[in-house]
């Protein structure tokens, strides 16, 4: 396995020694490794000189950072009130049985991870889904495959 | 001295350039609702098809008008004719429209949707006559989708910075003054007045004071900030400027979500181009006013809207609430007084820095002055984004402006998760502050979602209660543990699994979730339940009575079918259905195994689209099958 080491150390060597830096470093670590991971929160806990159990306090309370690596390509389906009423908690649903995963989880040959998330603010064009960074628009279960077809 | 009229100068000369140049424009819209709907396909086209025909023109990428439901829209400028605009534009339509007009001169008027000139040109109608911006008052979005974001200079060239360099010139205290008197109210939400938080903040002890945009827009089926700031991000820089200038704050922070990644894009770029013009830093357009901005990446919670949890989150802890007081105006950022603004709110404030408190004042009503952006969507023919005078009436907004709905209406849900639903009888409602909070709504943030008779309030309820019982922070038991008690009991009766006593059992915890939780989030969380409960009570006896659900949505008391007679055989509901639960040979109908269904939806989306019959899977009601 890649040793990630070297990596996580170039990003935290860009912030200075500051507890309101703690967020944007997690972003910037998960931006870099796809997720945070228990090496990034030792070293992040040694650079910043607070403890671990803080960094995971911290990290765990925002949906946006997880503890497990992420696939090739990332689906996001939304959630929010307009896809709801227009059927998004069906659309998840197809997606898990598709994967078999769940959201938070990443399939076996690392293709996918599923992710659900609030809402991505195009209301009008409900039902919506996130595909690393393509944003689709009036999707439905039929069309779902079409679009997951696009990516390998 | 200020060189500000050397900017402008400049701005000018290259807005004016790009209009009074011989080369045709193609405006794009490419915010992320443009996007969605596949404007980067367009934008390809658009690119190859002037390039293969020789045609010179020039693509201007902009924002969004609002009118999403037309999206992708393309708008063209050309031969000294007015701007015309089309909708819903496809790359094979882009393709004909271009080499129409800009080869043959042929403006293809049958497939626009309105030009943008004074009076009727070659049988197109304005577009501002077009049923969805008629009646709308565009201050706050007035630049959306005729600037790129992108080029600071078309902003200022549009009058922008200008409420900047006259605040400049005035006191902090008359600029205060000025925003006091527009009453200009939070649009965050809660509608407090702006120059009222601005002055504690003001008068507050301390030299080192803070500003921060609330750009976290946590509301599901709401996204007028982050159409704003994608369309005309200076327009909310411009105002956090001069709140800066007024509260005496020399650093800002923008607190956005980081689901927004092409609005925070979108702002980095149009500071680094503040820059450039001296209007952000030290010693702005060479006056004694400094003020820097940061941008800081909202990290996924909803809770962090408030502005307690939010300045938590600022300074690196989880987004938790505290009480108050102290008020962050008084004791906010560090300890230090700190001023928390919406996006809207900071948006609206240079036009009433530019055109004066009296001007803002003709719009709206008494104590609702002026206008709110909403986000008008869910079951409703034109979705998109929109703004009017406060004091509209609901029906307005839901008929004028947005054409209704295609099936009987049922209900508007305000205010997002901590809003209410309002029904029918009661649409003749003016947005107003007070007037949403008699009906036991509220304003919130300006999401307006439209329910029909394929909603299920029970449902919506259950959504919305199940949305913030996941994201309560977790501080105090009434939400940390009410709102999941509450989520329990919704589930029972979306469900048919409880009887009426399950209804008074849930009026009963929301009203004590909502007197005993520490902040706004569970204060109001019981609001979508406790308007449900107050207008839509008869449907929540019918779930828990009848166990019938009048929607069809509620899965447990559902079920799927196959009408015979319009079953033409041509198993494509067989090739999509995941369990087998539909089977039958070619050409004769099929028939359908209730219980080897799991209700995924694939078979009826199909029949409705791809089918040759069509609609011949119907839901039905569990007792009707």
């Amino acid at each position: 396995m890649e040793n990630l080491s070297p990596r996580i150390d170039d990003v935290l060597g860009k912030y200075s020694v500051e507890a309101s830096n703690l967020i944007p470093m997690l972003q910037d670590i998960q931006g870099e490794l796809g997720y945070i991971s228990p090496a990034a929160v030792e070293k992040i806990a040694d650079y910043l000189k607070i403890t671990e159990n803080k960094i995971y306090g911290v990290a765990s309370f925002y949906s946006q950072f997880r503890f497990t690596p992420r696939g090739r390509h990332s689906i996001s389906v939304c959630l929010g009130t307009a896809c709801h009423v227009r059927g998004g908690a069906i659309l998840l649903e197809t997606l898990e049985r598709e994967l078999e995963i769940i959201p938070g989880e990443c399939t076996e040959d690392m293709r996918f991870d599923l992710n659900r998330v609030a809402c991505l603010g195009c209301c009008a064009m409900a039902l919506v889904l996130k595909v690393d960074e393509d944003v689709y628009g009036n999707v439905n279960v039929i069309k779902l495959k079409e679009i997951l077809d696009k990516y390998e | 001295m200020s060189n500000f009229k050397e900017i402008v100068t400049k701005s000018k000369k290259d807005w004016d350039g790009l209009f009074n140049s011989e080369v045709p424009l193609i405006f794009l819209g490419t915010a992320s609702c443009g996007i969605a709907s596949g404007a980067k396909d367009v934008k390809e086209t658009i690119l190859n098809t002037i390039e293969k025909n020789k045609i010179e023109a020039r693509l201007v990428e902009v924002g969004c008008i609002g009118t999403c439901y037309l999206e992708p829209l393309m708008d063209i400028s050309a031969f000294g004719n007015p701007r015309i605009s089309y909708g819903n534009v496809n790359p094979k339509m882009a393709e004909k429209i271009i080499k129409k007009y800009l080869l043959d001169k042929d403006t293809f008027s049958q497939a626009a949707l309105g030009h943008f000139g004074e009076e009727s040109f070659d049988g197109i109608p304005s577009f501002f006559d077009h049923p969805m911006l008629k009646h709308q008052v565009r201050i706050v979005l007035n630049n959306c989708g005729f600037v790129d974001p992108n080029n600071i200079n078309h902003y200022i060239a549009r009058d922008g910075y200008r409420g900047l360099e006259k605040a400049l010139q005035l006191s902090p205290d008359e600029v205060l003054e000025e925003v006091a008197d527009s009453g200009l109210r939070g649009r965050g939400g809660a509608g407090f007045p702006a120059a009222k938080k601005w002055r504690i903040c003001r008068e507050a002890p301390g030299d080192a004071k803070y500003l921060i945009c609330n750009a976290d827009e946590g509301d599901p089926g709401a996204y007028m900030n982050r159409l704003l700031i994608e369309s005309d991000p200076h327009a909310v820089l411009e105002g956090m400027l001069i709140a800066a200038y007024a509260i005496g704050a020399s650093n800002g922070f923008i607190y956005i979500r980081a689901e927004y990644p092409l609005a925070i894009k979108r702002l980095k770029n149009a500071i680094d181009q503040m820059e450039e013009k001296g209007l952000i830093g030290d010693n702005i357009l060479n006056s004694d006013f400094s003020f820097n901005i940061k941008i800081k990446e909202g990290a996924g919670a909803f809770v962090c809207g408030e502005e307690t949890a939010l300045i938590h989150s600022i300074e690196g802890e989880r987004g938790m609430p505290r009480t108050r007081p102290p008020f962050p105006a008084v004791s906010g950022l560090y300890g230090k007084p700190t001023v928390i603004n919406n996006v809207e709110t900071l948006g609206t404030v240079a036009q009433i820095i530019r055109n004066g408190s009296e001007w803002y004042r003709q719009y709206g009503v008494e104590g609702n002055y002026g206008t709110k952006t909403f986000s008008l969507v869910g079951k409703i023919r034109r979705a998109g984004l929109i703004e009017v005078p406060l004091g509209t009436p609901l029906r307005k907004i839901i008929y004028d402006i947005g054409g209704g709905t295609q099936k009987d209406f049922k209900a508007v849900q305000t205010g997002g998760p901590s809003g209410g639903c309002v029904p029918e009888e009661l649409l003749d409602t003016p947005v107003t502050y007070e007037d949403l909070a008699a009906v036991g709504s509220i304003m919130g943030s300006g999401g307006l979602i439209v329910m029909d008779a394929d909603t299920c309030v029970v449902d919506v309820a259950r959504y919305f209660l199940d949305f913030i019982q996941k994201e309560s922070c977790g501080k105090c038991t009434p939400c940390r543990v009410g709102t999941r008690h509450m989520v329990e009991v919704l589930e029972k009766i979306c469900n048919g699994k409880v009887d009426a006593k399950g209804l008074d059992e849930l009026e009963s915890l929301a009203q004590m979730v909502k007197s005993t939780s520490l902040c706004g989030l569970g204060q109001r969380a019981p609001n979508p339940v406790l308007t449900t409960l107050r207008y839509f009570r008869p449907e929540y006896v019918q779930h828990v009575v009848d166990k019938y659900c009048p929607a069809l949505v509620c899965r447990e008391l559902i079920e799927y079918s196959v009408v015979p007679e319009k079953c033409t055989g041509c198993q494509r509901c067989v090739s999509v259905c995941p369990t087998g639960a539909i089977t039958g040979p070619r050409s004769e109908p099929h028939n359908l195994d209730v219980s080897k269904c799991i209700k995924c939806r694939a078979c009826y989306e199909i029949c409705r689209f791809d089918a040759i019959a069509g609609n011949a899977i119907v839901i039905g009601s569990r007792e009707e099958a």
